[in-house]
């Protein structure tokens, strides 16, 4: 069952598997959601440049060492502030450390972070809310408390205070505070969602047919309701990284040994003033990051809702 | 019904003056109306004319497609410009061109002079207003009455369509009536200020069927008591029997038959117009089958050539299919655009 | 309506209840108050103990939190660790977020709404695509990002503003912290009047009200803004109280002293009654931004109000 929705929502850009799970009542021409929603994908300039971003920074996570050969954490303090050098073409930060290096090394954490509590909420806030949505009843109520409870505490602020007395400062930490905060937003979308479909006629013809209820689930549920899912944790997924970049600059975040965009702009803060460029650097990835995922998010938010079409 | 008459009481309907060379309150010449979408550009209209006078009720029968609400939407000025152009015809009310009048001019035609009513009754109110303001709303924006004189006068208004109990309900918001009182609503706003002409966009479509006859009937007794011109768009044949003086059938984008509406139902003169009589249930041909004209309306960005009708038509030859028929006089006040219209209506 | 309210408010106390008591599980199950007091000195064991007695520290989480809640209910949020009263923190630290977060409302509802509409209106224009670049790159840019660029460039390049504001924290000192406050919210809320509009100019009601002859200014001024409005203005009914959390980093980078300031400096102190006393009270903001947001809803949307 997980195995389905993950294969769903990571492929969304393929329209191949969920086309064929949808009920192909034309059969000359299968237009469906997906494969309407590719088509304007492909042509959406903004989803091609956001998608070719997104693989160059997907590169740069996976292989730092392609783009640089000097070390982040390879610092003289001599350079401290100094400015752009031959070989180092953004100049050093506070602790003398090579800005370029630390750049192309951030993206890790910020790409890691923001791929892996997309992919954990959208799944535990798409199964919890999604199961909630369909059953109803005494999970229903229980589920919609404790979203509630979560909606009370704003993620900043939840996140400042619960990883400040927790201090653990690995990516991990950080990836699970944000999934634990971050998913009934999603639970929420997946039960409107799911009751939603649940109520239209080919899912009531199902179950008047003697579908199992499982059956029903994959087959006519998933395929039907996961589009809003797949359109808010998209969005979202660009405001994880500024969430996680927010953290760590208020110093609760991730924490050395990781290299982050969001500790180099807070340490560079300190002393901005006089030396900008240990700001603007790492800042600007930051922003550009941020900036390709959400148009990615548009892009398939315009694709997924025919209604804006 | 006794306050109906009350109202019209001391007003007996005078003979309206036609328009200023005498002709008909509203003709349309030659109307072409297109869509320029990203797949082509849509022919909607292709030279519709027709004429409604004072008092005349024109019922403007199609399918869905057939360009019959984008010419009245056209003759009303609300059409969506872009993607819609005008690119030839007139619309002349009382003789004058509206579609050359500027902007303002047209504005204070529409709702006084012209007024329409809206398939969807629920979706055309506006939702988050009381019925009683957006009643009001005519009075206070065409008269400058008051916000109290208006209300007075939305009461008036719904005492007037029979809404039970207007005084209470004048608060409430559209959601909270019935279809035929929403409808009855519309009926309502739009004769607020007495128009001249009201066009009717398939009025009852969206309505049960005993509740159709109730607000057909409340139309046509208003229509009479305020000797108002009135363009029913409809694809019921069975509302536009009882109601209609003439009509107008209309097939991609041209009016393909016009005739008073007892000679069109006792000798249809186009194929098209016999095959929707003969798709009407009737009781003496039960247990036969029902029969049902062929095919598809054509898709308005590639109409087929000559006849738009002769993939469709039983009767269609080889001239249908590289000459369009251009609408033949049959009969004083009768046309028909088919080449074999002595055939078809000799049959 | 009466029923209504009274239904929300009590709906509302578990989940107060249950966002507090996770908040306090936290602040002082997971973490030590009484050694973050004393920091790298190591007290005699007798003294901690004292010292937690007194706290209630040495009793059931449970009964800590209830004797907590207790003692708020009667305005009592307990001692900082250098002996000043929560309350007398929170008297100073309030009034100025309020003031700040204001200011940004105020922005977010003339600016965003605005220019909302002025895109929607206008959609697929030169100015609609100006809009729609312009919030997309705001919304890019995390907040701590523009809070520096706007102090680089206003205070130190330019020296239009000085670059940290007093202590008296004055409105015309605050406008541009809550220019860099509102910056996301600003954003959100013009695409949402936007999308808002550009959807309902489509809805027959607009069709109709053009057909009795409305002016322009009417069609749009109340049949489609009285429309439109309604998920903008419940959008920002709920953004109030995130923007009051969300002033933690505002408030860092221009030296504000308001509620985040504070909760900063409690945080890093491990001064666990003030933490627990700040976001006790951010939380029931935040729950009564939502409280009045639904409200208003009902107010604006007479569908739900009837339902």
């Amino acid at each position: 069952m997980p195995d389905q929705i993950e294969k769903t929502a990571v492929g969304t850009l393929d329209p191949e598997p969920v086309a064929a799970a949808a009920p192909a009542t034309d059969r000359e021409k299968p237009r469906s959601l997906w494969n309407d929603a590719w088509r304007e994908l492909r042509r959406n300039p903004v989803f091609i440049a956001s998608a070719l971003m997104i693989l160059f920074l997907v590169t740069v996570a996976l292989w730092p060492s392609l783009f640089t050969s000097t070390s982040p954490t390879d610092c003289q303090l001599a350079k401290s502030r100094q400015g752009a050098a031959s070989g180092h073409p953004f100049g050093f930060d506070l602790q003398g450390c090579d800005v370029y290096a630390r750049t192309i090394y951030g993206a890790r954490a910020s790409v890691t972070v923001g791929v892996l509590v997309t992919l954990g909420v959208a799944l535990l806030g798409g199964v919890l809310g999604g199961l909630a949505g369909y059953f109803g009843g005494w999970w229903d109520a229980l589920l919609s408390r404790i979203t509630d409870v979560f909606f009370g505490i704003p993620i900043l602020l939840g996140g400042l205070v619960i990883l400040s007395v927790i201090k653990g400062g690995s990516i991990w930490t950080v990836i699970g505070f944000m999934i634990a905060l971050g998913w009934p937003q999603i639970a929420r979308i997946a039960r409107g969602s799911v009751i939603t479909v649940k109520q239209q006629d080919y899912v009531q013809a199902a179950r008047a047919l003697g579908g199992s209820t499982g059956r029903i689930l994959l087959r006519h549920i998933l395929p039907n309701a996961v589009a809003p899912v797949i359109v808010v944790a998209t969005i979202a997924l660009g405001m994880y990284i500024s969430v996680e970049a927010t953290l760590s600059y208020l110093g609760v975040g991730l924490k050395p040994p990781t290299v982050s965009w969001g500790q180099d702009i807070s340490a560079a803060a300190v002393q901005y003033r006089n030396a900008p460029h240990m700001l603007l650097w790492p800042a600007g990835a930051l922003s550009l990051t941020v900036l390709s995922f959400i148009m990615l998010g548009d892009a398939v938010r315009d694709a997924l809702d025919p209604k804006l079409r | 019904m006794t306050t109906v008459e009350k109202k019209s009481e001391g007003r007996v309907p005078a003979p309206r003056p036609e328009g200023e060379d005498g002709g008909p309150l509203l003709e349309v010449r030659d109307l072409h109306v297109e869509f320029h979408t990203r797949d082509g550009v849509a022919k909607a209209v292709n030279g519709v004319s027709y004429s409604v006078g004072a008092g005349e009720t024109l019922a403007v029968l199609g399918e869905s497609g057939s360009g019959k609400s984008v010419t009245a939407q056209a003759i009303m000025g609300i059409l969506d410009m872009p993607p819609g152009r005008i690119p030839r015809g007139e619309v002349l009310f009382r003789g004058r061109d509206m579609l050359k009048m500027s902007a303002e001019e047209r504005r204070r035609i529409r709702g006084r002079k012209i007024a329409m009513i809206f398939q969807d009754a629920l979706s055309s109110l506006n939702p988050v207003l009381s019925v009683g303001y957006q009643l009001g709303e005519m009075f206070r924006v065409h008269e400058g009455l008051s916000r109290k004189e208006a209300r007075a006068k939305a009461i008036e208004l719904m005492d007037r369509v029979r809404i039970p109990a207007a005084k209470e309900r004048v608060g409430d918001y559209p959601h909270q009536f019935s279809g035929g009182m929403r409808q009855r609503i519309m009926i309502a706003m739009a004769l607020a200020l007495e128009p001249d002409l009201i066009i009717a966009d398939e009025p009852t479509t969206a309505l049960d069927v005993t509740v159709q006859a109730q607000v057909m009937d409340l139309l046509a007794e208003l229509q009479r008591e305020f000797n108002m011109g009135l363009i029913l768009i409809t694809h019921d044949l069975g509302v536009v029997a009882d109601v209609a003086d003439k009509i107008a059938v209309m097939y991609a984008g041209r009016i393909v038959e016009t005739a008073p509406v007892r000679e069109l139902y006792g000798s249809p003169a186009h194929p098209y117009t016999r095959g929707l009589l003969d798709s009407i249930p009737r009781l003496d041909r039960k247990g036969q089958e029902l029969y049902a004209i062929k095919g598809l309306p054509p898709n308005l960005l590639k109409v087929p050539t000559g006849c738009p009708f002769n993939p469709r038509c039983p009767q269609a030859q080889d001239i249908c299919r590289t000459d369009i028929p251009v609408l033949h006089d049959v009969a004083p006040g009768r046309g028909s655009a088919c080449h074999f219209w002595k055939e078809t209506i000799g049959d | 309506m009466g029923r209504y309210v009274i239904r929300r408010l009590l709906q509302m106390i578990p989940v107060f209840v249950g966002t507090t008591f996770l908040i306090f599980a936290m602040v002082y199950a997971l973490g030590d108050p009484v050694a973050a007091m004393f920091g790298d000195r190591a007290p005699d064991p007798a003294t901690l103990a004292r010292i937690r007695a007194e706290l209630n520290l040495d009793k059931p989480l449970l009964q800590q939190y209830l004797l907590y809640m207790g003692g708020i209910f009667t305005g009592d949020f307990g001692q900082a660790f250098n002996g000043q009263q929560v309350t007398e923190l929170m008297g100073e630290a309030f009034p100025v977020t309020a003031r700040l977060t204001m200011i940004a409302v105020g922005i977010e509802i003339v600016l965003g709404i605005t220019l909302g509409l002025f895109s929607g209106l206008r959609r697929g224009r030169l100015v609609d695509t100006l809009t729609l670049i312009s919030t997309l790159v705001v919304i890019s840019i995390p907040v701590f990002v523009i809070g520096y660029l706007a102090q680089y460039f206003l205070a130190v390049e330019w020296q239009l503003v000085k670059p940290s504001v007093s202590s008296a924290a004055t409105f015309d000192e605050l406008i541009v912290p809550a220019f860099v406050l509102a910056g996301l919210s600003l954003a959100y809320v013009t695409r949402l009047t936007r999308a808002s509009v550009a959807e309902n100019l489509r809805a027959d009601y607009m069709r109709t009200a053009v057909a009795k002859g409305l002016p322009r200014r009417r069609v749009i001024g109340v049949h489609l803004l009285r429309n439109s409005l309604i998920p903008v203005v419940t959008f920002i009914g709920t953004d109030i109280g995130a923007l009051m959390g969300g002033a933690i980093v505002t408030e860092r980078i221009f030296n504000v002293h308001g509620v985040g300031y504070q909760l900063y400096q409690g945080l890093v102190r491990g001064n666990s009654p003030t933490v627990v006393g700040f976001v006790t009270i951010l939380v029931l903001v935040f729950l009564l931004a939502n409280l009045l947001v639904d409200l208003l809803y009902a107010v604006l949307d007479p569908r739900i109000r009837y339902a």
